[in-house]
């Protein structure tokens, strides 16, 4: 039996109080959107499956919960995970998982929209679903039940998550999600089933049903063969965009208690020209698509006045990259000035330039610290990355932040890069010292590093897809070196816990029997992976062990050029041949030059050619080599 | 410089939304309205906005009050001008009751509230007897010490005035010390009383200035 939402409502009020957090629960946020539920068609829920605290400023699941609720057809609520002690209390008191606007249970919901930003929240979504009383497996559930659709990054490799996904949103949800409704609500008027359902859903572009396909293991356990199992689903599915991007949200929720990213947020360009091979991000979102200034400042305007926010965050790949940044940053500095608004631009390049445009934004832009991600510390492993930033540049840089008033310096590291040598983690710590001796020599002692290292893993869909994680012996003998030589004063030591690193490798690898390993590590007890690695990793072990399945075949494998790789049927535009062409270019030490300077026929013109040209001509490609087969 | 002193009621589910959330909730709901808050002078500047007493994070009230500033070059506004333009840009529980001029010179609000007042009324039938009976208790006792984030402390002289009439269903008022640095708290004496706090809801319904 199913409560309804006073019911599920009478038992709430009766815990909240004692539960840490409880304006986590409740909704009611400025701009929240409450719709009569009996007088709209079609209820979607949309969850990020994890706390409120960090999901609800998620930028996806605004512009969502935006574009559905403009229809006057169909409703979007939010869910997020409840924290352990709640999780506890709704099972005690048998609640099940319920919305924040109405709390109608999940299961009442048409359709459930889930974001996969990180593969961690992997046994987060089964608990919730679980919580929901939604079955887990996609194949176990009826016409009552809700279509459960998951999109964000990691729906680039759906296998893992298949078995418990009816459809996937490949790429760019602003257009898609309309189709998803319109299929939805049409297929429900001519009763359909939901086998018939999900056929239809396979014909959207951009959305893959993964039971429309059949997967087959040769011995060595690479994939056979994946085949669609009907003949009008399409044998890949590639991902969607959106050819322009349309304006930016502006009705964000205000909410009522403090969370992560408590701002509002305009994105203002998509995709990145870098190419930088470790990057799935870089990869997976071209073509770079820019707002107009205008309509940047338009979109903040209208954003203050909704919203009374006092700080706004530009979002993109690399800010410094944005055609106009510098009258960006100008007129949005003039426009604000005294009226008490933080502006934070985040993803700037290593270049004195980058000093200037945060000088602009703000008197006491220096309060924050500058955060700059070289990734290497050597020429030979920047070649392999294809991240060139020599390392005189960087240290020019930092005597510049320095003695431009800021105190501290924040820096990103990996380990773990492909061919990566002790040496080359040693010069880690070195451009790390030098970096601290620049600050104490320019400043004094009030000069501060914060340095992070974490641990690389190749992601699928990037020209590094092939590569194999560092053993985790090597891993621990890395950054042990990095223990002992990251000592100065000043400086202040972060690395990721290999574990960590390693639950994120082979979830982000596998392929669709990792399914039987993410439901047993759940049923040992696994959830908020990101937030208690270690406590984790032992359901982890045990379930691979369980289903006699090996982390290291995932993640600690070389694998072969031939091979077929689990999500090689999901389409990102960018071809195989260009990652292993790019791919080569990297053994061999050889950089790709930024791909607004230079096309390297990625593919993504050609995997988008039924876009009209106006469109396309606010793409930042340039005019295609026509040598290299576009 | 002009300053205002906003009583309001804090309902719904904003009970759940704690007092350093609430003073970003008021910041927010003047800055849409576009209304020239003012902002403390210094290296991080502040909002020029003082509580008057912090309510604990799960009770209501019908009697918050706020003060706020605007700057020099705001122009003057009229209470009531001040209560039609954040009534419309506040969020849901938070209600405006009232709004009038304060001199720039008078007290500091939190400095001039002696005690608060609370309504307690509970989601189960209560044995109004028993409830009587350990609330008189309690009253003759001259300490009640109470242990809160790991510190001793004496609850009774907190209490100034406790009593449960005979009303059905029941109600339980209490007066409570709301002075700076010494703060009753309504859940405290409800645990005293060997009441769940989670089962009731707590209201506060006045709060009384020192001098009358």
């Amino acid at each position: 039996m199913v409560l309804s939402s006073s019911e599920i409502d009478a038992r709430l009020e009766r815990i909240l109080y004692n539960v840490e957090k409880p304006g986590r629960y409740v909704g009611g946020e400025f701009n929240q959107v409450v719709k009569p539920w009996d007088q709209v068609d079609t209820h979607v829920a949309l969850v990020f499956p994890d706390i409120y605290d960090v999901g609800s400023s998620n930028l996806g699941i605004t512009i969502l919960y935006q574009e559905l609720n403009c229809r006057p057809d169909t409703l979007a609520e939010r869910a997020y995970a409840p924290w352990l002690d709640l999780e506890t209390a709704m099972r005690s008191h048998d609640i099940p998982l319920f919305s924040l606007e109405t709390r109608h249970p999940l299961s009442s919901f048409d359709i459930v929209g889930i974001t996969l930003p990180y593969e961690t929240l992997y046994t987060n979504v089964l608990n919730l679903l679980d919580l929901s009383g939604i079955p887990l497996h996609s194949k176990n559930r009826t016409e009552n039940h809700p279509l459960v659709i998951a999109g964000g990054h990691c729906a680039y490799n759906p296998e893992p998550m298949a078995e418990f996904v009816d459809a996937f949103a490949i790429g760019e949800g602003e257009e898609m999600v309309h189709d998803i409704v319109d299929t939805y609500r049409q297929s429900k008027n001519d009763h359909l089933s939901r086998s018939q359902l999900l056929k239809k859903l396979s014909t959207i572009a951009g959305v893959y049903v993964p039971s429309m396909y059949q997967v087959e293991y040769r011995e060595d356990g690479c994939i056979q063969s994946v085949e669609p199992l009907l003949d009008q689903v399409p044998r890949t599915v590639r991902k969607r965009i959106v050819a322009k991007l349309p304006p930016p949200p502006t009705h964000f929720l205000v909410p009522s208690i403090n969370i992560v990213h408590n701002r509002v947020a305009v994105e203002i360009m998509r995709g990145c020209s870098r190419g930088c091979r470790f990057c799935h991000a870089g990869m997976v979102n071209r073509p770079v698509r820019e707002r107009p200034v205008d309509e940047i400042i338009h979109a903040i305007d209208e954003a203050l006045e909704r919203t009374g926010f006092e700080e706004v965050a530009f979002l993109s790949l690399s800010s410094s990259d944005y055609t106009h940044i510098l009258e960006l940053v100008d007129r949005v500095s003039k426009r604000y000035c005294g009226k008490h608004l933080t502006i934070s631009l985040p993803s700037l390049r290593i270049e004195s330039f980058s000093i200037d445009l945060l000088e602009k934004l703000k008197d006491d832009a220096r309060q924050g610290g500058f955060t700059l991600a070289p990734e290497a510390a050597t020429d030979h492993m920047r070649n392999i990355i294809n991240k060139p930033i020599p390392t005189e540049q960087l240290l020019d840089m930092v005597k510049a932040i320095y003695s431009r008033g800021w105190t501290t310096i924040k820096l990103y590291f990996m380990i773990g890069h492909p061919s990566e040598t002790m040496e080359d983690v040693r010069a880690i710590a070195e451009l790390c010292k030098s970096v601290i001796s620049l600050g104490t020599k320019t400043i004094g002692r009030r000069a501060k590093l914060n340095v992070g290292v974490s641990t690389f893993v190749p992601k699928p869909h990037t020209p590094f897809q092939w590569v194999a994680c560092d053993p985790p012996e090597i891993i621990e003998a890395k950054q042990q070196l990095l223990r002992q030589e990251m000592r100065a004063p000043g400086m202040k030591f972060n690395w990721t816990d290999p574990k960590e690193t390693l639950m994120e490798a082979w979830l982000s690898r596998g392929d669709r029997r990792m399914a039987q390993v993410i439901e047993t590590a759940w049923r040992n007890g696994a959830k908020f992976d990101a937030w208690q690695e270690y406590e984790n990793s032992a359901f982890w072990l045990a379930a691979f062990e369980k289903h006699a399945l090996d982390p290291a075949f995932y993640v600690h494998r070389q694998r072969s050029l031939d091979e077929i790789l689990p999500w090689d049927h999901i389409d990102t535009g960018v071809r195989k041949s260009f990652l292993m062409r790019d791919y080569q270019a990297s053994l061999s030490g050889e950089l790709s030059a930024d791909c607004s300077q230079q096309c390297h026929a990625c593919g993504i013109l050609p995997a988008f050619s039924d876009i009209e040209i106006q469109q396309r001509d606010n793409w930042k490609c340039p005019q295609p080599d026509n040598s290299l087969g576009n | 410089m002009q300053r205002f002193r906003i009583t309001y009621a804090k309902t719904h589910k904003l009970r759940y939304t704690g007092n350093l959330d609430i003073h970003k909730i008021w910041e927010r709901t003047i800055r849409r309205t576009g209304l020239a808050l003012a902002y403390s002078q210094g290296f991080h500047p502040q909002p020029r906005l003082h509580q008057a007493s912090p309510l604990p994070l799960g009770m209501t009230s019908r009697c918050e009050m706020v003060d706020l500033w605007l700057t020099d070059d705001a122009p003057i506004m009229s209470p009531e001008q001040i209560q039609q333009a954040l009534g419309e840009k506040a969020p849901a529980g938070l209600e405006l009751l009232n709004v009038e001029v304060i001199k720039l010179d008078a007290p500091a609000l939190q400095t001039q509230i002696a005690a608060a007042e609370y309504n307690v009324t509970f989601l189960d039938k209560i044995d109004p007897a028993a409830l009587h009976d350990s609330t008189k208790m309690i009253l003759t006792q001259s300490t009640l010490i109470r242990e809160r984030r790991g510190k001793n402390y004496d609850l009774r002289p907190l209490i100034l005035n406790l009593q449960l009439p005979q009303n059905d269903p029941p109600l339980l008022t209490m007066q409570l010390s709301a002075c700076e640095n010494a703060t009753g708290r309504a859940d405290e004496v409800l645990l005293a009383l060997n009441i769940e706090p989670a089962l009731t809801r707590i209201e506060r319904t006045n709060l009384i200035f020192k001098n009358g």
